[in-house]
């Protein structure tokens, strides 16, 4: 049986003789992308903004009516400026709306508005059916907010430590700096669609930081086999050669993964499309960073051959030195 | 690298087989059979935005504990100086800044009142619940210690969800699960429950019962203008009383508490037809109660509930039977909602919903049947490219996805963990983990033998120089899964908790078990060339 070979052997593609332009591309993104989350800001799900998400589905009508639901939701009183977007297919809404400072001290207050929404939603459309209700607090949104940045935090600089601990420094601040870049990028794409910003999003990033990880470490790896066995060769070649023999890897593992999500993107429930879409432009981002950011980067930091072999001890001058005089 | 004895192949597959396993139960409720009752059934739990129901979050306030802490004290306190021999005489009385302060009459009293004191000021634990100082030889200072203070707050918190746990086992809810979090919060998670607002008006009732006697004395406009008499306190009645809107003084202290209940019931008054809560003291409050009623007899006491006057009758006679009958306007829902309430005991402290999820079980089922279906699409097209690809080597890398799977789900039954909607990232993340190592060493064998090393070299150097970076890769997220763990909350977790599980498997499925196959075949028919 003749196998599939999606990548041809011994490819020699230079890859990183493109580097500087790339290079600055990626960081034009990444300002890009901190302009954004930072002028225009997330659109943050209630989980991060506190207030009262109602999702609701219109079984017997082909598309939601969004303009009219804007109209009789704003129409009550105290929902101030409801944020009513589609959600997942045509015919499902969601309504945001934000709670009043009195929410907190008023236990009744959250429920009876969850009661008018959901009665001027019934209201003239009987097919209307409620998924579900999110209710957070101020404080708890609070809370999830610095939870989540905490232990992104934590969990990045703990992953550059232990990089820096099996490779070298110049690998720690290199992956961290490549993860960094995968982070700024999807939210900056968050920011600039609009879409809803949830605790479920904070999964997929971490998925993606997973995955572009995983890709760098492979990169790395062999990286390090590379510069023990070739101690002479110029440090971008080595880069483009390490590149171009896990490229068959690299292609094949992103393929399949591709194929494993593409169904769930496609055919998968509405509830996991917002996750699903994350993780699949998470993984061309994250092999991306891994050829573009994590590696020339090496370059910059001064890599060299002599980071992975060990220091030559006195015996070994001595020793060195009786041969080359015989 | 390729030497696996028979000892090393048996407990290989045991641990293979015996996780694979625990993932059948999981399995069978997911597919709808039923799994025999005799064999144990470790079961993954899945996550409410997956099967639907609801998830609230409750907190109290700690201030709250406190205050009662120091009113309980003052009445000790009270009672213990007026039954001493002879009898401690004390005055001002105040408690602010959460201390307790009197002062002794007569100084000469202060080593017997320390005395007394020292008890309740010891507590029966292990730790000193109270500061006391003796300010000008005269006035004695109680102060709460920051460990008694603790200390009450959590028994509070302890006490708080057993009563919420017997309220919604009243409700006949399926499957409840409640767990305290953090200091002062308590999760309650029901699946399937379509409408939380009754479990939510059940769980914001603090029901705690009181009767004090009314005070006569006390000036109806500065009862009006909210100018309580010295040594009483100003109560409203509730929203649906008659007398909605007016309040009444009533004696702070000496009055009997709801606590000492054996039962509650909701009942219809034969006099008037009124919706009623009947209650029954047990032989302590029975005993109190009586002695109240019997004192004042042809003078009105409040029942408050939850510091609002549900009604204020006359005592016509002493009650001595030990029950008692409380009106206040009542619907036939609330007077049965009080009845629960009262019967699974008053909430020490008051909790507040700060959270609330409710996700109809329609849309859970849906998405478990949708993401099955494209799961299983995904997993052939992942077969298909696997076996395309690597061949034999392929097979092999299925079989130890497909063992990956249940060795997942398994030890996650066995853990008794969720499987939540970020969960599942997680395992899209962990498979793919698993995926990315089986490329890698089929890849690098490959590699080898184009590097002309022969059959058995090449597949021995490919999962040696393959692993190196297979291990590097999984321990690095291994370790940020731990600290997402430990620093994340509630969804981070559920991803953190699949993926730290998965790690582990998908290095054990994927480089350990692949190679003792690849081995077992090497050894068997030797060959001489590699299809790779």
């Amino acid at each position: 049986m003749k196998l599939l070979k999606l990548v041809p052997d011994d490819t020699n593609i230079k890859f990183l003789k493109v580097r500087w332009p790339f290079f600055i591309i990626s960081v034009l993104l990444m300002i890009g992308s901190w302009g954004l989350v930072l002028t225009q800001g997330l659109n943050y799900g209630v989980d991060f903004a506190g207030g009262q998400e109602i999702r609701a589905t219109f079984t017997q009508t082909e598309e939601a009516p969004i303009p009219e639901l804007r109209e009789t939701v704003s129409a009550l009183p105290n929902v101030g400026d409801p944020v009513i977007q589609r959600f997942g297919a045509a015919n499902e809404v969601s309504i945001r709306v934000k709670l009043p400072p009195e929410a907190e001290s008023d236990p009744e207050y959250a429920a009876e508005m969850t009661r008018q929404i959901t009665d001027a939603l019934r209201d003239g459309h009987p097919d209307v059916r409620i998924d579900g209700v999110d209710s957070v607090s101020g404080k708890v949104s609070g809370e999830f907010r610095e939870d989540a940045v905490l232990a992104l935090l934590a969990a990045m600089l703990a992953v550059a430590i232990y990089i820096w601990i099996r490779f070298e420094w110049q690998f720690g601040a290199g992956a961290l700096f490549a993860l960094f870049h995968d982070v700024s990028i999807t939210l900056g794409l968050f920011s600039l669609f609009q879409w809803e910003f949830s605790l479920q999003i904070i999964a997929a990033i971490l998925a993606i930081i997973g995955y572009s990880l995983n890709d760098t470490i492979v990169v790395y790896d062999r990286i390090r086999e590379n510069l023990k066995k070739y101690r002479k060769m110029h440090l971008p070649d080595l880069l483009n050669l390490s590149i171009n023999e896990t490229l068959a890897r690299t292609v094949m593992t992103s393929l399949t993964l591709l194929v494993a999500l593409l169904p769930l993107l496609f055919i998968g429930p509405e509830s996991l499309f917002g996750l699903v879409i994350a993780i699949t432009m998470g993984l061309f981002i994250g092999t991306y960073s891994s050829i573009y950011t994590a590696a020339p980067i090496l370059i910059w930091l001064g890599v060299t051959s002599n980071s992975f072999v060990p220091e030559e001890t006195e015996a070994d001058k001595q020793e060195r030195k009786a041969r080359g005089q015989a | 690298m390729l030497d696996f004895p028979t000892w090393k192949k048996a407990w290989l597959w045991a641990i293979t087989l015996i996780a694979a396993l625990a993932a059948l139960p999981s399995i069978f409720a997911a597919s709808g059979y039923d799994w025999p009752q005799t064999l144990p059934d470790p079961e993954v739990n899945l996550g409410l935005d997956l099967a639907g129901g609801s998830h609230i979050l409750l907190e109290a306030e700690p201030e709250q504990v406190a205050a009662q802490r120091l009113e309980n004290m003052e009445e000790s306190v009270r009672s213990l100086m007026a039954n001493a021999e002879p009898r401690i005489r004390i005055g001002d009385v105040a408690t602010n800044n959460g201390n307790l302060s009197f002062l002794l009459d007569d100084s000469s009293d202060l080593d017997r009142a320390r005395e007394d004191l020292m008890p309740l000021v010891n507590g029966t634990g292990l730790i000193r619940e109270w500061d006391l100082t003796v300010v000008d030889g005269q006035r004695v200072v109680l102060t709460p210690t920051q460990d008694g203070l603790e200390t009450a707050v959590s028994q509070a918190m302890e006490s708080a969800t057993e009563v919420v746990r017997k309220r919604i086992d009243a409700l006949g809810t399926r499957e409840p699960t409640i767990i305290r979090q953090g200091d002062t919060r308590i999760v309650v998670q029901v699946p399937g429950l379509q409408d939380p607002d009754q479990l939510k008006d059940l769980l914001g009732q603090t029901a705690k019962l009181e009767f004090k006697l009314v005070d006569q004395n006390a000036l109806p406009s500065n009862v009006a203008a909210g100018i309580a008499p010295p040594g009483s306190q100003i109560f409203p009645y509730v929203e649906d009383s008659p007398f909605a809107g007016t309040s009444l003084a009533v004696r702070r202290l000496g009055g009997i508490r709801g606590d000492n209940l054996t039962g509650a019931s909701a009942g219809v008054s034969p006099q008037n037809n009124e919706n009623v809560v009947n209650i029954q003291f047990d032989t302590q409050g029975g005993a109190k109660f009586a002695k109240l009623t019997t004192e004042n007899v042809n003078r009105p006491f409040a029942i408050i509930l939850d510091g609002e006057i549900l009604s204020a009758p006359n005592i016509n006679e002493p009650i001595l039977g030990g029950g008692a009958q409380i009106s206040g306007s009542f619907t036939a829902e609330s007077a049965n909602q009080l009845a629960i309430s009262l019967r699974s005991g008053a909430l020490p402290v008051d909790l507040t919903v700060i959270e609330e999820r409710t996700v109809g079980p329609d849309l859970g089922a849906d998405s478990i049947r949708k993401g099955l279906l494209a799961l299983m699409i995904g997993s052939i097209a992942v077969i298909v490219l696997m076996i395309a690809s690597y061949g034999r080597f392929g097979v092999y890398s299925t079989i130890a996805l497909f063992f990956n799977v249940l060795m997942i789900l398994g030890i996650m039954a066995v853990l008794n963990t969720t499987l939540t909607l970020p969960g599942i990232a997680g395992f899209v993340l962990t498979i793919g983990a698993a995926v990315d190592a089986n490329v890698l060493i089929n890849e690098r064998i490959r590699e080898e033998r184009k590097r002309g090393r022969r059959v058995i070299a090449a597949v021995e150097n490919g999962y040696k120089e393959a692993s190196r970076a297979i291990y590097d890769a999984n321990i690095t997220n291994f370790i940020a899964g731990v600290l997402l763990f430990l620093f994340g909350s509630g969804p981070i977790r559920g991803f953190a908790v699949v993926l730290v599980v998965g790690l582990f498997t998908s290095v054990f499925t994927a480089v350990i078990l692949t190679r003792m196959w690849v081995a077992g075949w090497l050894r068997k028919s030797r060959p001489n060339d590699l299809n790779i």
